[in-house]
Protein backbone atom coordinates (compact mmCIF):
# COMPACT_ATOMS: atom_id res chain seq x y z
CA UNK A 1 0.00 0.00 0.00
CA UNK A 2 0.94 3.50 -0.76
CA UNK A 3 -0.03 6.35 1.13
CA UNK A 4 -0.40 9.62 -0.83
CA UNK A 5 -0.80 13.17 0.58
CA UNK A 6 -2.72 16.33 -0.79
CA UNK A 7 -2.11 19.60 -0.61
CA UNK A 8 -3.93 23.08 -0.86
CA UNK A 9 -6.09 22.71 -4.40
CA UNK A 10 -5.57 19.02 -4.75
CA UNK A 11 -6.74 18.57 -1.21
CA UNK A 12 -9.73 20.75 -2.13
CA UNK A 13 -10.85 19.06 -5.24
CA UNK A 14 -10.14 15.33 -3.94
CA UNK A 15 -12.00 16.54 -0.71
CA UNK A 16 -9.60 14.46 1.58
CA UNK A 17 -6.05 14.76 2.11
CA UNK A 18 -4.72 11.55 1.99
CA UNK A 19 -5.36 8.69 -0.82
CA UNK A 20 -4.63 4.71 -0.04
CA UNK A 21 -3.70 2.93 -3.18
CA UNK A 22 -3.11 -0.66 -3.16
CA UNK A 23 0.07 -0.55 -5.50
CA UNK A 24 3.21 -2.60 -4.97
CA UNK A 25 5.52 -0.62 -6.85
CA UNK A 26 5.21 1.85 -9.60
CA UNK A 27 7.19 5.19 -11.06
CA UNK A 28 5.83 8.95 -9.98
CA UNK A 29 5.15 9.29 -13.89
CA UNK A 30 2.78 6.28 -13.49
CA UNK A 31 1.59 7.39 -9.74
CA UNK A 32 0.42 10.79 -11.53
CA UNK A 33 -0.96 9.25 -14.63
CA UNK A 34 -3.19 6.87 -12.59
CA UNK A 35 -5.07 9.83 -10.27
CA UNK A 36 -5.31 11.83 -13.11
CA UNK A 37 -7.64 9.23 -14.79
CA UNK A 38 -9.22 8.83 -11.82
CA UNK A 39 -9.91 11.86 -10.27
CA UNK A 40 -9.15 14.34 -13.52
CA UNK A 41 -6.24 15.55 -11.55
CA UNK A 42 -4.80 17.28 -13.97
CA UNK A 43 -3.20 19.24 -11.60
CA UNK A 44 -0.71 16.54 -11.25
CA UNK A 45 1.08 18.15 -14.52
CA UNK A 46 2.29 21.10 -12.80
CA UNK A 47 3.03 19.55 -8.89
CA UNK A 48 6.61 18.75 -7.61
CA UNK A 49 6.58 14.74 -6.02
CA UNK A 50 8.12 14.06 -2.62
CA UNK A 51 8.75 10.11 -2.08
CA UNK A 52 8.88 9.75 2.74
CA UNK A 53 9.82 13.53 2.42
CA UNK A 54 12.47 13.74 -0.10
CA UNK A 55 11.90 15.50 -3.78
CA UNK A 56 11.80 13.05 -6.10
CA UNK A 57 11.82 12.88 -10.38
CA UNK A 58 9.17 11.35 -12.06
CA UNK A 59 10.88 8.65 -13.01
CA UNK A 60 11.61 7.42 -9.28
CA UNK A 61 9.84 3.91 -7.90
CA UNK A 62 7.48 4.28 -5.28
CA UNK A 63 7.30 0.99 -3.36
CA UNK A 64 4.81 -0.14 -0.63
CA UNK A 65 5.16 1.23 2.41
CA UNK A 66 6.52 4.62 1.03
CA UNK A 67 4.45 8.00 1.52
CA UNK A 68 4.10 10.27 -1.41
CA UNK A 69 3.45 13.72 -1.03
CA UNK A 70 2.82 15.48 -4.01
CA UNK A 71 3.16 19.30 -3.45
CA UNK A 72 2.26 22.39 -5.35
CA UNK A 73 4.27 25.19 -6.28
CA UNK A 74 5.22 26.41 -2.95
CA UNK A 75 4.16 30.20 -1.17
CA UNK A 76 5.48 30.15 2.09
CA UNK A 77 7.08 32.93 3.51
CA UNK B 1 13.73 18.73 25.58
CA UNK B 2 16.10 21.39 23.23
CA UNK B 3 14.87 24.07 21.32
CA UNK B 4 14.91 23.69 17.96
CA UNK B 5 16.43 26.32 14.99
CA UNK B 6 13.80 25.25 12.33
CA UNK B 7 9.80 25.11 13.31
CA UNK B 8 7.00 25.06 11.92
CA UNK B 9 4.07 26.63 14.22
CA UNK B 10 0.29 27.19 14.41
CA UNK B 11 0.35 29.94 17.13
CA UNK B 12 2.17 33.58 17.30
CA UNK B 13 5.88 33.81 16.81
CA UNK B 14 8.29 35.79 19.04
CA UNK B 15 10.57 37.20 17.22
CA UNK B 16 13.13 37.51 20.57
CA UNK B 17 13.26 34.01 20.75
CA UNK B 18 14.42 33.01 17.39
CA UNK B 19 16.94 35.84 18.47
CA UNK B 20 17.87 34.04 21.36
CA UNK B 21 18.51 31.23 19.80
CA UNK B 22 21.12 32.75 17.36
CA UNK B 23 22.79 34.52 20.00
CA UNK B 24 26.48 33.13 20.68
CA UNK B 25 29.66 34.97 22.13
CA UNK B 26 31.51 34.89 18.73
CA UNK B 27 29.06 36.38 16.77
CA UNK B 28 29.04 40.43 16.12
CA UNK B 29 25.92 40.54 14.16
CA UNK B 30 22.43 39.39 14.23
CA UNK B 31 19.73 39.92 10.92
CA UNK B 32 16.23 39.37 11.55
CA UNK B 33 13.88 39.54 8.87
CA UNK B 34 10.48 39.08 9.61
CA UNK B 35 7.68 38.40 7.11
CA UNK B 36 4.45 40.10 7.60
CA UNK B 37 1.37 39.37 5.96
CA UNK B 38 0.52 42.36 3.32
CA UNK B 39 -3.17 44.26 2.95
CA UNK B 40 -2.84 44.63 -0.64
CA UNK B 41 -1.51 42.77 -3.70
CA UNK B 42 -1.79 45.05 -6.79
CA UNK B 43 -4.67 46.45 -6.29
CA UNK B 44 -6.45 42.95 -4.66
CA UNK B 45 -7.23 43.88 -0.81
CA UNK B 46 -6.69 40.54 1.57
CA UNK B 47 -8.79 40.08 4.39
CA UNK B 48 -6.47 37.01 6.09
CA UNK B 49 -4.62 33.78 4.72
CA UNK B 50 -4.18 30.36 5.47
CA UNK B 51 -0.99 28.74 5.83
CA UNK B 52 -0.64 25.15 5.18
CA UNK B 53 2.42 22.73 5.31
CA UNK B 54 3.72 19.34 5.16
CA UNK B 55 5.12 20.31 8.68
CA UNK B 56 7.54 16.95 8.59
CA UNK B 57 8.99 17.88 5.46
CA UNK B 58 8.91 21.32 5.50
CA UNK B 59 11.03 21.12 8.86
CA UNK B 60 13.27 19.03 7.17
CA UNK B 61 13.63 21.46 4.11
CA UNK B 62 14.75 24.53 6.62
CA UNK B 63 16.95 22.66 8.36
CA UNK B 64 18.39 21.62 4.38
CA UNK B 65 18.39 25.16 4.51
CA UNK B 66 20.52 25.99 7.40
CA UNK B 67 22.85 23.29 6.17
CA UNK B 68 22.90 25.29 2.50
CA UNK B 69 23.52 28.29 4.36
CA UNK B 70 26.33 26.40 7.22
CA UNK B 71 28.35 25.87 4.09
CA UNK B 72 28.15 28.84 2.03
CA UNK B 73 29.25 31.38 5.21
CA UNK B 74 30.93 28.72 7.71
CA UNK B 75 30.35 30.74 10.58
CA UNK B 76 26.88 31.39 11.17
CA UNK B 77 23.56 30.00 13.15
CA UNK B 78 20.73 30.14 11.63
CA UNK B 79 17.20 29.89 13.70
CA UNK B 80 13.70 30.32 11.16
CA UNK B 81 9.94 29.48 12.20
CA UNK B 82 7.39 29.61 10.42
CA UNK B 83 3.82 29.92 11.35
CA UNK B 84 0.61 27.94 9.44
CA UNK B 85 -2.78 28.12 10.56
CA UNK B 86 -5.00 31.44 9.98
CA UNK B 87 -3.20 34.61 9.78
CA UNK B 88 -4.56 38.38 9.91
CA UNK B 89 -3.46 41.44 8.00
CA UNK B 90 0.41 42.53 9.64
CA UNK B 91 0.49 39.04 11.58
CA UNK B 92 3.76 37.55 11.39
CA UNK B 93 4.09 34.50 8.95
CA UNK B 94 7.84 33.55 9.01
CA UNK B 95 11.06 34.73 11.30
CA UNK B 96 14.61 34.03 10.00
CA UNK B 97 17.95 35.08 12.48
CA UNK B 98 21.12 34.68 11.23
CA UNK B 99 24.43 35.22 13.57
CA UNK B 100 27.92 35.85 12.39
CA UNK B 101 30.99 37.67 13.41
CA UNK B 102 30.33 40.41 11.35
CA UNK B 103 27.40 42.04 9.75
CA UNK B 104 28.04 40.86 6.12
CA UNK B 105 27.46 36.85 6.16
CA UNK B 106 24.51 37.98 9.08
CA UNK B 107 22.55 39.84 5.76
CA UNK B 108 23.54 37.79 3.10
CA UNK B 109 22.67 34.69 4.66
CA UNK B 110 19.03 35.64 5.84
CA UNK B 111 18.39 36.73 2.30
CA UNK B 112 19.61 33.34 0.82
CA UNK B 113 17.05 32.10 3.55
CA UNK B 114 13.82 33.52 2.75
CA UNK B 115 14.38 33.02 -1.48
CA UNK B 116 15.15 29.36 -0.42
CA UNK B 117 11.99 29.34 1.59
CA UNK B 118 10.09 30.43 -1.48
CA UNK B 119 11.62 27.82 -3.34
CA UNK B 120 11.52 24.40 -1.61
CA UNK B 121 9.76 24.73 1.65
CA UNK B 122 6.26 22.97 1.23
CA UNK B 123 4.46 25.25 2.40
CA UNK B 124 1.12 27.09 0.87
CA UNK B 125 -0.51 30.12 1.22
CA UNK B 126 -4.52 30.29 0.71
CA UNK B 127 -5.18 34.26 -0.04
CA UNK B 128 -8.74 35.32 1.18
CA UNK B 129 -9.44 38.38 -0.69
CA UNK B 130 -12.05 40.55 -0.59
CA UNK B 131 -14.29 38.48 -3.33
CA UNK B 132 -13.33 34.90 -3.19
CA UNK B 133 -9.84 33.06 -1.86
CA UNK B 134 -7.43 31.35 -4.06
CA UNK B 135 -4.04 29.06 -3.22
CA UNK B 136 -1.12 31.13 -4.23
CA UNK B 137 1.25 28.93 -6.51
CA UNK B 138 4.21 30.98 -6.65
CA UNK B 139 5.31 34.26 -5.16
CA UNK B 140 4.62 36.06 -8.72
CA UNK B 141 0.95 35.24 -7.45
CA UNK B 142 0.05 33.09 -10.35
CA UNK B 143 -0.68 29.58 -10.23
CA UNK B 144 1.74 27.50 -12.39
CA UNK B 145 5.35 27.55 -11.51
CA UNK B 146 7.31 30.49 -13.58
CA UNK B 147 8.50 28.26 -16.29
CA UNK B 148 5.18 26.25 -16.49
CA UNK B 149 6.70 22.77 -14.87
CA UNK B 150 8.54 22.37 -11.22
CA UNK B 151 12.07 23.52 -11.38
CA UNK B 152 13.94 20.22 -9.96
CA UNK B 153 17.24 22.08 -10.36
CA UNK B 154 16.30 24.22 -7.45
CA UNK B 155 15.43 21.65 -5.03
CA UNK B 156 18.47 19.44 -5.97
CA UNK B 157 21.09 22.43 -5.42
Amino acid sequence: MIKVLLFAHLQEKIGKDQLELEIIQSTVAELKNKLKNQFQLYELNSVMTAINEEYAMDEDIVKSGDTVAFIPPVSGG
Amino acid sequence: MGESLYEIVNKPIQVESLVSKVERREAGAITTFIGTVREWTKGKRTIYLEYQAYVPMAVKMLAKIGDEIGERWPDTKVAITHRIGRLDISDIAVVIAVSSPHRKAAYEANEYAIERIKQIVPIWKKEHWEHGETWIGDQLENTPYPEGEPNLKDVKI
